[in-house]
């Protein structure tokens, strides 16, 4: 469903706003980007993920925000990295699994380390 | 006591969920763990990226490289002919910024940046992108409807005057030269720096004479 309120008010009404909400937005492009550097895969073909990851959000009406943005920045980095290495999408989810199991393991407080 | 129990367990699952990072945290720690065990990235270049970001690389440098074009006219004309040179003199050169290419205003010409494709931008000397700049409401509307977008900037640009509006790519990205404000003549290039802000030099500002000192 599309934020109405959301999509109408004033660009100029964000222009304050932060450039990352968290952490995890910085990190998804630094990697995007040490990734196009290191040659992985280039610029180009970074936009065009990028691209498509937005335009494929705004047809199904995602709000038009930074969340937005930053997922497909996630979305499209993970098909990528799919695309140019061996790491595949059944790999990286597993993995997630591994950190969501050790952060729910590890007691409140205590670094949390995958096992 | 199975009142007591339950709500023991149900405190206990709000503690074990609070500190749970979001779905897209998680993602982005697998990732970055796999791409570590791989050797495919290293975690303190991510963290120093992240940085560096974070502290340092804004819309201070692009305004430091305009304000450099105003009182030096032979820089000025190096920029316009080769910005990544005169950028590289500066020691920003960046990817960047290596396909960069400055576009001026005029009395008679603005220019207005927008990336319709994703969010290519020049973030080795404006930093990330603003988050307007990435919504779907600027991309599709500033080829489309650039006075429109202009004015709920509050930028209202006479008629008589052009508006270009430039496409940024991967390959080719775009900084707005703005006009220098009259009765700067005296400044130095620190004072004029201080003119600029982030917004003139993607062009959804004109008149920095009008509101000197705002902030990026």
């Amino acid at each position: 469903m599309i934020d109405a309120e959301l999509t109408l008010r004033p660009l100029h009404k964000v222009d304050g706003d932060p450039v990352f909400d968290e952490p995890w937005q910085a990190e998804a492009l630094a990697i995007a980007d040490i990734l196009v550097s290191k040659g992985m895969f280039s610029a180009r073909t970074w936009s065009e993920a990028l691209g498509k990851a937005l335009k494929d959000a705004q047809s199904v009406g995602a709000v038009d925000n930074q969340q937005t943005y930053y997922n497909c920045v996630l979305s499209a980095l993970e098909q990528l990295v799919a695309e140019h290495s061996d790491i595949d999408q059944q790999t990286m989810a597993t993995k997630r699994q591994d950190w969501e199991h050790a952060y729910l393991s590890t007691p409140h407080g205590q670094p949390v380390r995958l096992k | 006591m199975p009142e007591f129990d339950s709500k023991k367990v149900a405190d206990i699952h709000q503690q074990l969920h609070s500190h749970l990072p979001s779905d897209s945290a998680l993602r982005i720690k697998a990732l970055e763990t796999l791409l570590v065990d791989k050797g495919l990235v290293n975690p303190d270049t991510i963290d120093a990226w992240v940085e560096a970001y974070s502290e340092e690389i804004g819309p201070k440098r692009g305004a430091e490289v305009v304000a450099k074009a105003w009182s030096d006219s032979k820089f000025k004309q190096k920029l316009m002919q080769d910005a990544p040179a005169a950028i590289d003199e500066l020691g920003y050169l960046g990817k960047a910024t290596a396909h960069l290419k400055v576009v001026e205003n005029t009395d008679d010409v603005h220019n207005l940046v927008v990336c319709t494709l994703c969010s290519c931008y020049p973030f080795s000397i404006l930093g990330i992108a603003p988050a307007w700049y990435k919504a779907a409401a600027y991309r599709s509307r500033a080829v489309r409807d650039p006075r429109g977008v202009l004015a709920e900037f509050g930028v209202h640009i006479n008629n008589e005057v052009e508006i270009r509006v430039w496409d940024s790519t991967a390959e080719l990205r775009y900084l707005v030269l703005p006009q220098r404000p009259a009765g700067t003549e005296q400044m130095g290039e620190d004072e004029l720096a201080g003119l600029v802000t982030r917004n003139s030099m993607i062009g959804t500002d004109r008149d920095l004479g009008a509101n000197p000192g705002r902030a990026y």
